[in-house]
């Protein structure tokens, strides 16, 4: 068993009974990264010697009695969150040089508990993307199949953990970004409640809708990550002053799932769902109903909403979120002679096809004689797509569907179709603009590739979820399988 | 018949500060048309007495006391600036 295929808890245990340190399982996921890096280019930049002295530091801390569940624990970072001194690009080639003076929140609490840091993990452009093809830098690969994608925006933290060159990673989802990644890798992919961790640091895409959220090779993982990343933080004033659990605790508090209340909603078992696809999910249900889970049909009627809704809200806050780079305070600036030109040409050089895309369609929402047609309307939707997860939620304790509708697809299948990506978050964008949370688990693979079963919960519903997921993960084998499209020598 | 003119196009361009090629002008018009044709759907539903939601979350004006604290030095604060002076961002002139 080599070091770096270990889960966090496996790896705990044995740092906790002085089996390894961390510098050897921070070593080992090195040696791995230097292994099949160049075959997932799952990292922008990677920082082996920072790494080492994060471990060396974990050791001796543990030296002096410290026990935590993350101490001395290899993680990735999505290059989305800000770290202090290691250079951190929103995957932009106007933030290339870009180096943080501060830590995101997130980061400082990893820091407190003794995690060890390896590198910074590939996203599309600003996050804005399903496969991570709109990153600036490179194309990550998905480890199950190198010509298909790893899904996006969070592909590199997928690709990363599925590959074991990390033990864990952080990802971020504003509209599916960690659970379809996950899905399409073979990993676990939560999203919190919105307001449940610290978006401070997080470089925004969209505010009412971002959330940090952990990418792990089992469900405890999952549950051990977000004991560290959740909690009210007085730097964002959109985190919830709700205590945390111990969501390792209340995880794994029954050894079945009887009366689970389990709705599954129609209006998610419709069109452009591939047959493969919707058989594993099938699969996956019928699972949990021999856990002892009772399987409910509800509908979410506005469903068909999320996608437009979604492409006008997230659209109107990366239009307003995007006007820092300017060239100004940081990142690139080219210079135009004035003012004006000089806004002009460093956006223009800096920020890439996608984000621009999306830049311009918010600026239309928003912009005079069309802000109620598109921007206000897509707001009151919103309310009706909330409206129906609350009412959902009086009749069930959990909803289950697919998280997308597709297996991975190949590279380059998608990328010249702006519309056609988009669609493909047709499972997921909707619990972001409802702000609950979800959790994507392996469930089978389709013609080879992974699919995962999204598990859904209400706002603060997390210990739910991931009671469900665990519960389902330890009734099959899915969570020991391990990619089989990488050549190592 | 596209939903976006190409005047259009370029004022939201102008909105947003980018500087598009003609080559852009011309694909954006098309893929932000298609979008915004999709977008249209949400026309047919009925929002009368619905309230707009913002934000996922029941917090608003969460305040602290108004007290000095840290913040960046003025070095950290600089340390990306394309251009500094005298502990300054350098930009271009505003006005003449």
């Amino acid at each position: 068993m080599e070091l770096y295929s270990l889960t966090i808890h496996a790896a705990q245990e044995m740092l906790r009974q002085g089996e390894i340190s961390s510098v050897e399982l921070t070593e080992s996921v090195l040696a791995r990264i230097e292994a099949v890096e160049g075959q997932t280019q799952a990292y922008i930049s990677l920082q082996p010697e920072l790494a080492l002295s994060m471990a060396r530091l974990a050791d001796e801390r543990r030296a002096t009695g410290e026990d935590n569940a993350l101490l001395g624990i290899p993680l990735g970072i999505k290059d989305a969150i800000i770290t202090q001194g290691v250079p951190t690009t929103a995957g932009s080639k106007i933030l290339e040089n870009f180096v943080p003076p501060f830590d995101a929140t997130v980061i400082g609490k990893l820091r407190q508990a003794g995690a060890v840091f390896v590198g910074k993990t590939n996203t599309d452009e600003f996050t804005m993307g399903s496969s991570t093809e709109y990153s600036a830098f490179k194309r990550t690969r998905n480890p199950w199949d190198l010509n298909r994608v790893p899904g996006g925006s969070s592909g590199g933290s997928a690709a990363a953990t599925a590959a074991d060159e990390a033990l864990a990673t952080l990802g971020t989802d504003t509209g599916g970004s960690i659970r379809q990644p996950a899905s399409l890798c073979g990993v676990v992919g939560l999203k919190p409640t919105y307001g449940r961790v610290s978006r401070y640091g997080l470089i925004a895409h969209g505010s009412s809708l971002d959330q940090i959220g952990p990418l792990t090779k089992d469900v405890e993982d999952a549950a051990i990550m977000l004991s560290y990343l959740a909690g009210q933080d007085p730097l964002d004033a959109t985190t919830l002053p709700a205590p945390v659990p111990d969501y390792v605790m209340e995880m794994k508090q029954a050894p079945d799932l009887k009366g689970l209340k389990v709705g599954v909603p129609q209006e998610y078992f419709v069109g452009g769902l591939e047959a493969n696809v919707e058989a594993t999910i099938r699969a996956a249900i019928k699972q949990l109903e021999i856990l002892g889970a009772e399987i409910i049909e509800v509908s979410l009627p506005n469903t068909k909403y999320g996608i437009p809704v979604y492409y006008m809200v997230s659209t109107a806050e990366v239009s307003a979120n995007l006007s820092r780079f300017d060239g100004v305070r940081y990142g690139l600036r080219v210079d135009g002679g004035d003012m004006w030109n000089t806004y002009h040409q460093s956006r223009e050089a800096g920020l890439g096809p996608e984000v621009k895309r999306r830049i311009m369609l918010g600026t239309y929402a928003l912009s005079a004689g069309y802000y109620d047609a598109y921007y206000l309307k897509a707001q009151q939707v919103r309310t009706l797509l909330r409206r129906d997860f609350e009412r959902a939620f009086e009749q069930v304790d959990v909803m289950v569907s697919p998280v997308s509708p597709t297996i991975a697809f190949e590279i380059g299948a998608k990328a010249d179709d702006p519309l056609q990506m988009y669609l493909s978050d047709v499972f997921t964008v909707s619990l972001n603009l409802v702000g609950m949370c979800g959790i994507s688990v392996p469930c089978g693979l389709a013609d080879g590739m992974p699919v995962g079963l999204q598990i859904v919960g209400p706002a603060l519903g997390e210990s739910t979820i991931l009671r469900a997921a665990y519960c389902y993960e330890q009734s099959t084998m899915w969570h020991q399988q391990k990619p089989q499209g990488l050549t190592v020598s | 018949m596209l939903k976006l003119t190409r005047q259009e196009v370029e004022k939201i361009a102008e909105l947003a500060k980018l500087t598009l090629t003609e080559a852009e002008k011309v694909m954006f018009q098309e893929q932000l048309s298609s979008i915004l044709e999709y977008a249209t759907m949400i026309q047919q539903v009925d929002t009368t007495g619905i309230p707009p939601m913002a934000s996922a979350i029941p917090l608003s004006n969460v305040m602290r006391a108004d007290e000095l604290r840290l913040s960046l030095s003025n070095e950290d604060a600089l340390a990306n600036a394309p251009q500094a002076q005298d502990g300054s961002f350098k930009v271009r002139a505003i006005l003449d």
